[in-house]
């Protein structure tokens, strides 16, 4: 119930914004094209209806699928949605194992060994990566990976294979290479993040009572640190890896459009270049559909890891 | 008056038929900033659509690479009265399913142009009734003298009326919600040299070639395969790394770079698109200065003030690298009805700009927001901010709204009321010919007669108006291009709009291949050659 | 009484121990020397910078793109080369890191002060008011930080007066770049004072009756400050580049006076024609004040934290 109060608030507070992007008639007609019938076009796109007949049928329309024809390309959006997603969700998924896999391992080992030079030379590269902004780092990539070396691909996807609705670039080696830097790219900042967050935490557990105690009791060292003090880190690094997820999905617009990887984030920029507002509305609906799952889920794992919050919800 | 076009098409075809045939097969890949946004023909009047569709589509005429008139899917042509023009349709050609091409389809394909999504109802409404004499010749009537048809039915791409019926897609596709014949949208069935395999709207378009085309061409590509990329920098990377073998557009700055990378290299030529500056030259005050209760633009001087403060050779050579060329004329070389002697640039003289400034009762100069778009034109924000800069010396004070294309022309076009007192836009006239600029930019605004509709700052004088009427209709060309002459000398004398350069067509090649760049910057694949 | 005795434990860790921590830390050293150099140069631009590169009379569209000036045909008066307009790029820097520090700094204290105190109530308080403003968390995550902006910019130039659109931008971009940072602090700060609450010290006090507010600020908010300035550093990073790509966007500061983030975005566009000086310096310009930042905020973060002494 709260979810569906969460994607029709997100629908509204969407649908306002629209009128601000700009006028989408002018993506959809020629410079030719006269101004009666830009008016006409108007008038059957539905545009001069008010405001709350526009988001009504938006509304009753959304909650079948059917979230209409793109002005730009004719065709429904939930079909072209549908197209895109699995590469986002390729690419964030690739990210996302890239951050964890990465950026725990150096978290603990930053926190255990905080002292020594490598950490400290960790910590320190880890910050000039997230100094750039993503756009910059993506085309020094490119520059360097694609164009100097020539190793890797410098845009798209490489070749997919359609598995049922589903196409994959997992299958193929030019769609594993073609991941390689826009993973990389979009991985940066979580990594980073998540790094220092399991530093943060790791410290802040090392330090407690009962770590000290389990050590005073003589228990190995690696056991303490890996089986009581990185699971006691977990609480906020799930909160934050959870929600990263979703801003990977969401940030994952800007690596997109760098390496022209043809997935959601891409048509949603292009939609806003073109004022397609119902790619837009279906975008960022969905988008909100996947940010309350990934809360829903967080707060379960919460409660899965910390037996003490259990206490409260007798 | 006659024109007879038989004899040019023979010299036509026999210029091609000296290219060998292709045998090997040979991809060719290539990227543009913008997508393929729908397979349909009537769809939308945009020219990279309409060029990228005429491999696939054709009209009764067609433009060979240097923007000329050539017979296409009408062998030749004649004006048997000033309104009517007997069209010899070409026989033997057939569409990609196998299906003939006769006259049947050109009526078809006028009215699918007429229906209600289109958006090609302005080519379409030059035409006022096809007659249909044989399978393979019709008379098309128009409502007025046309000078011009056949530029008009370039882009009126015929259409297999079978298969649209079959296909239930019988009228352009259009966004309306109670539109469901779209089957044209994704798929296609012309009659051109390439048709299409596979296509994803902006993610990947293939084709492959016709065998069966009607004519020799000089392309010996079997296959080709775009891809959109809207960055700048990836298209670049993608050139150089060779996996591509074309894209464009490319910076203008980075011609530097491809000449010095090995395998790739720029290629540039003039672009038809005439970039300008308009002034509110309408209101009683100006939407967005700081001088209240007149307008400083209705004021001649003030306008040639901002000419002569402008120094467009500064802006081609460091803005433009070099690449641009300063015009004083709203219309390009390439386009019918240019003037030489009128395409001197005002001169750039700071000096007099503030004494003319100061003579209009502006010693100080005066604020003003100029309006621009940030990615439509080459460098054009780029542009803006120097212009800023240089009128700054003058002491006019302007603070630069610089938006993207759908915010920019949401505000500034009809659609937003013309909301702006100074901006900055770019225009090709579609058709090559003077009178798209005379009716659309130059003609006082007038939505009854639909003329002036993009004339956002109003610029006005009835001798003009008058003349582009009779411009319209004159099918005399020494007579018509005698007024169109008048028409940019007043326009030139009263400082009406301040024309800056024609932009650089700057495409990236790889050295694999040889192709041929159209001044509408339009990729014909039909001269698209792969090197051994 | 209480207050007294709050006043003089922070005067004590203030005058002893963040000192003591400092004074033995190079690294705190360093990077709160070169932050205060970078946030000196952008405060005294006017008065130190070569040139200044908003006076449009004073820049000439002839002086672009020069290279620094120790190459060739480089400029003297131009130290660090010029960008496509013909702004000294030493200059721009200055006055762009005036203006990005701005954007950055306030946004993100903007951010927490919303964000902590929502999540402290929100962790703390919990039942209904924790489950709705977690669900306007939601709602707000799912707005990528530059749609947010875009839909403030425009509901913004809707309100304000035409000609005041250039003046009120950088305003909006701080209140855009703020909201969209907040709910990042209300989790992990929720997500802490969750379990904070259930501990023994925060019950016992509960019991023998401390206001909640005094609980939290005393008990609570030290224990979630940790991660909280682990975020608010990176946040200032995350701030300056949002405002970066919103330029990018269209709706960033106006070309004519640009922030550290525009410049690193318009010289960009010159990575591949061999004009790197355009990127590069503002770029460096940006890593070091980012990390410098950085490392200040984990060195307070462990001075802060009493747990480490």
């Amino acid at each position: 119930m709260q979810s569906v109060i969460v994607m029709f608030t997100v629908g509204l507070i969407a649908f306002s914004m629209f009128r601000f992007v700009g006028d989408p008639i002018n993506n959809m007609v020629g410079q030719d094209t006269s101004e009666q019938e830009r008016i006409e076009l108007r008038e059957r796109l539905g545009l001069n209806d008010p405001f709350l007949v526009q988001f009504g049928r938006f509304s009753l329309n959304a909650v079948q699928g059917d979230f209409g024809l793109s002005y730009k390309y004719r065709v429904p959006v939930s079909e072209m949605i549908a197209e895109r997603m699995p590469a986002t969700l390729e690419l964030a998924f690739v990210a996302a194992i890239l951050s964890l896999a990465i950026g725990i391992p150096l978290g603990v080992y930053t926190a255990l060994k905080r002292h020594s030079f490598l950490s400290k030379l960790i910590m320190t590269t880890s910050l000039i990566g997230v100094s750039l902004p993503t756009f910059l780092t993506g085309i020094m990539l490119i520059l360097f990976f694609g164009v100097v070396l020539r190793w890797l691909p410098t845009f798209g996807r490489g070749d997919v294979i359609e598995l049922g609705s589903w196409s994959t670039g997992f299958l193929t080696a030019s769609g594993l290479k073609s991941l390689i830097l826009p993973s990389i790219t979009l991985a940066l900042f979580q990594l980073t993040l998540i790094m220092r967050l399991v530093r943060a935490e790791m410290l802040e557990v090392l330090r407690t009572d009962f770590v000290k105690f389990a050590k005073a009791r003589g228990l190995p060292n690696r056991l303490v640190n890996f089986k009581h003090a990185l699971k006691n880190t977990l609480v906020p690094v799930i909160t934050i890896t959870g929600l990263q997820l979703g801003s990977l999905i969401a940030f994952a617009i800007i690596t997109e459009s760098v390496f022209q990887w043809p997935g959601m984030g891409l048509l949603f920029i292009q939609a806003i270049a073109d004022v397609d507002i119902p790619i837009m509305a279906a975008y960022l609906v969905l988008i909100a559909f996947f940010f309350v799952m990934i809360n829903m889920i967080v707060d379960i794992l919460y409660y899965a890891v910390d037996p003490r919050l259990r206490a409260d919800n007798e | 008056m006659k024109l007879r076009h038989g004899l040019m098409a023979a010299a036509a075809a026999a210029a091609i038929a000296v290219a060998a045939p292709a045998v090997k097969a040979e991809t060719f890949k290539y990227a543009f900033q913008g997508n393929l946004s729908s397979l349909d023909p009537h769809s939308l009047n945009e020219t990279f659509l309409l060029v990228s569709l005429g491999n696939i589509y054709e009209g009764l005429s067609i433009y060979d690479d240097n923007l000329g008139i050539q017979p296409g899917l009408a062998e030749s042509w004649e004006t048997i009265e000033p309104t009517k023009w007997k069209f010899n349709l070409r026989k033997g050609v057939k569409f990609h399913n196998g299906n003939d091409f006769t006259a049947a389809d050109v009526v078809f394909s006028w009215q699918r142009a007429l229906s209600e999504g289109s958006d090609q109802k302005v080519r379409a409404s030059k035409i006022k009734a096809i007659e249909v004499i044989d399978d393979h010749t019709i008379i098309i009537e128009t409502p007025a003298p046309n000078p011009i048809l056949t530029s008009d039915l370039v882009f009126i791409y015929m259409m297999d009326k079978e298969w649209s019926e079959k296909n239930n897609t019988t009228s352009a596709t259009s966004a309306s919600a109670d539109n469901t014949g779209n089957y044209a949208n994704l798929h296609s069935n012309g009659t051109g040299p390439f048709k299409v395999i596979d296509h994803k709207a902006d993610v990947k378009t293939t084709f492959d070639r016709n065998t069966a085309y009607w004519s020799k061409i000089k392309s010996n590509v079997t296959k080709v395969e775009f891809t959109p990329i809207k960055e700048a920098a990836t298209r670049v990377a993608a050139l150089i790394s060779g996996e591509l073998d074309l894209v464009y557009p490319i910076p203008v700055q980075d011609w530097k770079r491809l000449d010095a990378a090995e395998g790739v290299k720029a290629l540039a030529g003039p672009e038809a698109r005439t970039i300008f500056l308009g002034m509110d030259q309408s209101r009683d005050e100006l939407l967005y200065s700081n001088i209240k209760g007149k307008n400083p633009f209705k004021d001649i001087r003030v306008r040639q003030a901002f000419a002569h403060a402008l120094n467009l050779e500064a802006i081609k050579k460091k803005v433009m690298r070099g690449a641009a060329t300063p015009t004083g004329l709203m219309v390009a070389p390439q386009i019918n009805g240019f003037v030489e002697e009128l395409n001197t640039p005002y001169a750039y003289d700071p000096a007099k700009s503030r004494a003319l400034l100061t003579e209009a009762g502006y010693p100080d100069g005066f604020e003003v927001t100029m309006d621009c778009p940030n990615n439509r034109y080459v460098n054009d924000e780029k542009i803006c901010q120097a212009a800023v800069s240089m009128l700054a010396k003058v002491g006019v004070k302007v603070d630069l709204l610089a938006q993207p294309k759908s915010k920019y022309f949401g505000k500034v076009l009809s659609s937003g009321g013309f909301d702006t007192s100074f901006y900055l836009l770019g225009w090709t006239p579609g058709t090559m010919d003077s009178e798209n600029v005379l009716s659309s930019l130059l003609s006082c605004q007038n939505k009854e007669t639909k003329t002036g509709l993009f004339n956002l700052g109003n610029y006005c004088n009835p001798r003009v108006d008058e003349l582009t009427k009779k411009v319209g209709s004159e099918t005399d060309q020494a007579k018509r291009n005698a007024m169109i002459k008048e028409i940019f000398q007043i326009v030139k004398d009263e400082y009406g709009y301040l024309p800056l350069h024609q932009q650089p067509l700057s495409w990236g090649v790889s050295d694999r291949v040889t192709v041929s760049q159209r001044a509408d910057n339009g990729l014909d694949f039909r001269y698209v050659v792969v090197n051994k | 009484m209480e207050n007294t005795v709050e006043k003089s434990r922070m005067a004590r860790i203030l005058d002893s121990d963040i000192w003591h921590s400092f004074a033995r830390s190079p690294v705190a050293i360093i990077s709160s020397i070169v932050t205060l150099v970078i946030i000196f140069g952008a405060l005294f631009a006017p008065f130190i910078a070569p040139n200044d590169p908003f006076d449009l009379v004073a820049i000439d569209l002839m002086d672009a793109s020069l290279p620094p000036a120790w190459l060739e045909e480089g400029d003297s008066r131009f130290f660090l080369g010029t960008d496509d307009q013909g702004r000294g790029i030493l200059s721009t820097i200055m006055y762009g890191a005036r203006i990005s520090l701005f954007v950055g700094f306030a946004s993100v204290i903007f951010s927490m002060i919303v964000g902590i105190s929502l999540g402290l109530i929100s962790g703390y308080v919990g039942g209904r008011t924790d489950a709705i403003i977690m669900r306007i968390a939601d709602i707000q995550l799912s707005f990528p930080a530059i749609l947010i902006a875009l839909l403030l910019d425009g509901v913004a130039r809707g309100l304000v007066p035409k000609e005041m659109h250039n003046d009120v931008t950088i305003y909006v971009l701080v209140f855009a770049i703020g909201i969209s940072g907040w709910v990042q602090y209300a989790r992990t700060v929720r997500g802490s004072t969750l379990v904070e609450k259930n501990k023994e010290y925060v019950q016992a006090a509960r019991i023998i009756g401390i206001r909640p507010g005094t609980i939290l600020r005393r008990h609570i908010l030290p224990n979630v400050m940790g991660p909280v300035m682990v975020i608010a550093t990176i946040h200032l990073a995350i701030a300056i580049i949002t405002e970066a790509t919103l330029s990018f966007l269209g709706v960033g500061v106006p070309p004519t006076t640009p922030s550290l983030g525009t410049l690193i975005r318009i010289g960009n566009e010159y990575l591949f024609s061999g004009e790197w000086w355009i990127t590069i310096f503002p770029g460096a310009a940006l890593v070091i004040l980012v990390l410098a930042v950085n490392l200040l905020g984990d060195w307070l973060r462990d001075a802060l934290n009493p747990k480490l002494r």
